[in-house]
């Protein structure tokens, strides 16, 4: 169903030309998102994340293949699609205000200046910023001014929430408050998101699905990992679920082993178009079958 | 302990005084050309001392013209005597009116040279020649063609000022941080709304960068500019007093220049912290 397939990676590759040399960071790479889930994507520096998710955004084009979103290949940017920087990339001459209203001034732009205002406002407060809204951004700590940045996207009501690292350059302590408050506003909008990370701890407190990506020069999706924590998982009884370290090693054991001899013993049977669904690994519990997760996206 | 800015103006004090009195000295030869002095030396300079006397005036006839000028700055008695405060506003006018023509040249074309690299491409060739060529060399061509010495003046201005202005807009312009046109991209933001709420802000701390160097070297070009055509303006003041041999008003002149040169710079420079942001 359509669902399962909102966002559509058809076939894309990404492929530079140095002198006369051409590097092909990954070529023929495929993968579905349903709507509604937070997947997050883990590999080793390089391996081309980044360029995924800039492809996903429109501000790269890939060198071959489509990204289909909701039945339309994309062709560009577009308001749908928040991205969340690394770099946070606030306006560092506008107010904290100021940078939320340009966006939500670009989403309504017949909007009147109190509607623009209040509505700039109203995601300020959700962000827990209140009372620094007339501040410029260097005058805010790292973990505000990415605040801003998630306010900021959400304020125009993405239909997918785009993150590049959005935490990794925090203390420990605000990484863990904002992450607190990322996977509440996601679950309170049944937000559609994708997010990168390199902390596999982060990617098991928020996501839904965990896409893992070889290295590069040449990167596969060697398979997609179901979370098979429950939902409304807490921080701090993490590490007490029985499927928490199973799933952990699970992961740490790709980065570390698998992932880099992935691409020269291929698994049996195993489809560049249709990477594998996981939810089984060493001491991983009885999961439901993938269908029943499906269909669990879906009327989410 | 007192702040070092106030140690600062102290010794800024201690070092006008002191070159007070050595100028005052040294004009009036007291004790300055003493005995300690070579007498081959003393002797050629006692030949020229006896006819320079008259001419090189202490810092108190300095003070006495300044007094002079800043009681009566505006006075007009025809072409060769005008007061000092009307001949700067003729200088300040020229370099405001070239100026402006310059910036209102500037500010589009960098849009352009910084934005599109078949324009920068294009244009730079022009740019890199014209821009050594010293603005006074453009006076002949301007003077044949304009045959107006007050339209030449500015037309020099214009000419010397636009530089750095071009060169520093297209090179804000081009160095906007990717990351903040990639938010206007993201948000589906227009061209133009996009040059004017995210280059332009962007831009403008090096924009401003160009029009400090523009309007200092813009106001090093009007003295010399104005000694060439001639008529009214500072330049043309100090060529004028010059003939008269009247020392006092070319050194009263100096000081006035350099204050104006001093004050046009630190506008710009306000303007310039007043449109930074630290990031
Ligand atoms: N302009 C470029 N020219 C050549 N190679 C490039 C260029 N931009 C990126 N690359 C290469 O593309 C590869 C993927 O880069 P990307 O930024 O997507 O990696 P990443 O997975 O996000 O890494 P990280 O985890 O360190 O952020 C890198 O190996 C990089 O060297
Ligand atoms: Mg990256």
């Amino acid at each position: 169903m359509a669902d399962e397939r909102f966002i559509s990676v058809e076939g894309i590759a990404r492929r530079y030309a140095v002198g006369d040399h051409v590097t092909t960071i990954f070529e023929d790479l495929w993968l579905a998102l349903p709507k509604g889930a937070f997947t997050c994507v883990i590999g080793h520096s390089g391996c081309g994340k980044t360029t995924v998710l800039n492809i996903l955004a429109g501000l790269e084009s890939p060198s071959e293949g489509a990204v289909i979103v909701d039945g339309h290949e994309i062709s560009g940017p577009s308001l749908d699609r928040a991205v969340i920087f690394q770099g946070h990339a606030l306006l560092p001459w506008k107010t904290v205000l100021g940078n939320v209203a340009y966006a939500v001034a670009s989403r309504w732009k017949t909007a009147s200046r109190t509607e623009i205002r209040d509505r700039a406002q109203r995601y300020i407060d959700l962000v827990g910023l209140r009372g620094s809204e007339h501040k410029r951004p260097a005058e805010l700590s790292g973990g505000m001014k990415q605040r801003v940045g998630i306010a900021r996207a959400l304020s125009i009501e993405p239909k997918i929430l785009l993150m590049d690292e959005p935490f990794s350059a925090l203390d420990a302590l605000t990484r863990g408050a904002l992450q607190d408050e990322a996977r509440r506003l996601c679950a309170e909008a049944g937000q559609t998101v994708f997010m990168i990370t390199h902390d596999v701890d982060e990617a098991i407190y928020l996501a839904d699905r965990i896409v893992l990506m070889t290295n590069g020069p040449g990167a596969l999706v060697a398979e997609i990992v179901e979370n098979p924590l429950p939902r409304d998982r807490a921080r701090d009884a993490l590490h007490h679920a029985a499927a928490y370290y199973p799933l952990r090693n699970h992961l740490i054991d790709f980065l570390v082993t698998r992932g880099g001899a992935f691409r020269d013993n291929l698994p049996a049977g195993y489809d560049r178009r249709r990477p594998p669904v996981t939810t089984q690994w060493p001491g991983a519990p009885i999961a439901p079958t993938p269908m029943a997760m499906a269909t669990n996206f879906a009327t989410r | 302990m007192i702040g070092v800015r106030a140690r600062a103006a102290l010794l800024s004090a201690f070092i006008f005084l002191l070159s007070m009195v050595v100028w005052h000295m040294a004009v009036h030869g007291g004790g300055a050309g003493g005995p300690a002095l070579d007498p081959e030396y003393a002797k050629l300079m006692g030949v020229q001392m006896a006819g320079a006397k008259s001419a090189m005036p202490g810092p108190l006839d300095v003070g006495a013209k300044l007094v002079e000028h800043l009681r009566h700055p505006f006075y007009n008695n025809g072409p060769n005597d005008k007061g000092l405060g009307l001949q700067l506003l003729y200088s300040i006018g020229r370099v405001a009116l070239g100026y402006t023509l310059a910036l209102a040249a500037a500010l589009p074309l960098g849009f352009l040279i910084g934005m599109s690299e078949l324009a920068y491409k294009a244009l730079d060739p022009f740019i890199q020649i014209l821009k050594p060529v010293s603005p006074l060399a453009w006076m002949p061509l301007a003077l044949y063609t304009i045959k107006d010495s007050g339209l030449s003046a500015i037309f020099v201005i214009f000419i010397c000022s636009v530089w750095p202005m071009l060169i520093n807009t297209a090179f804000g312009v081009a160095s906007v941080r990717k990351e903040w046109l990639n938010v206007a991209r993201t948000l589906e933001v227009g061209p133009w709304r996009r040059a004017i709420t995210v280059i332009l802000p962007a831009a403008a701390p090096t924009i401003l960068t160009g029009m400090r160097i523009s309007v200092g070297i813009a106001w090093l070009v009007i003295v010399a500019a104005e000694m060439l055509v001639g008529g009214t303006g500072i330049g043309y003041f100090v060529w004028n007093e010059w003939n008269n041999l009247s020392i006092s008003n070319v050194i009263v002149a100096i000081l006035m220049i350099g204050l104006i040169g001093m004050i046009l710079d630190q506008m710009l420079a306000r303007c310039q912290r007043a449109v930074t942001f630290p990031e």
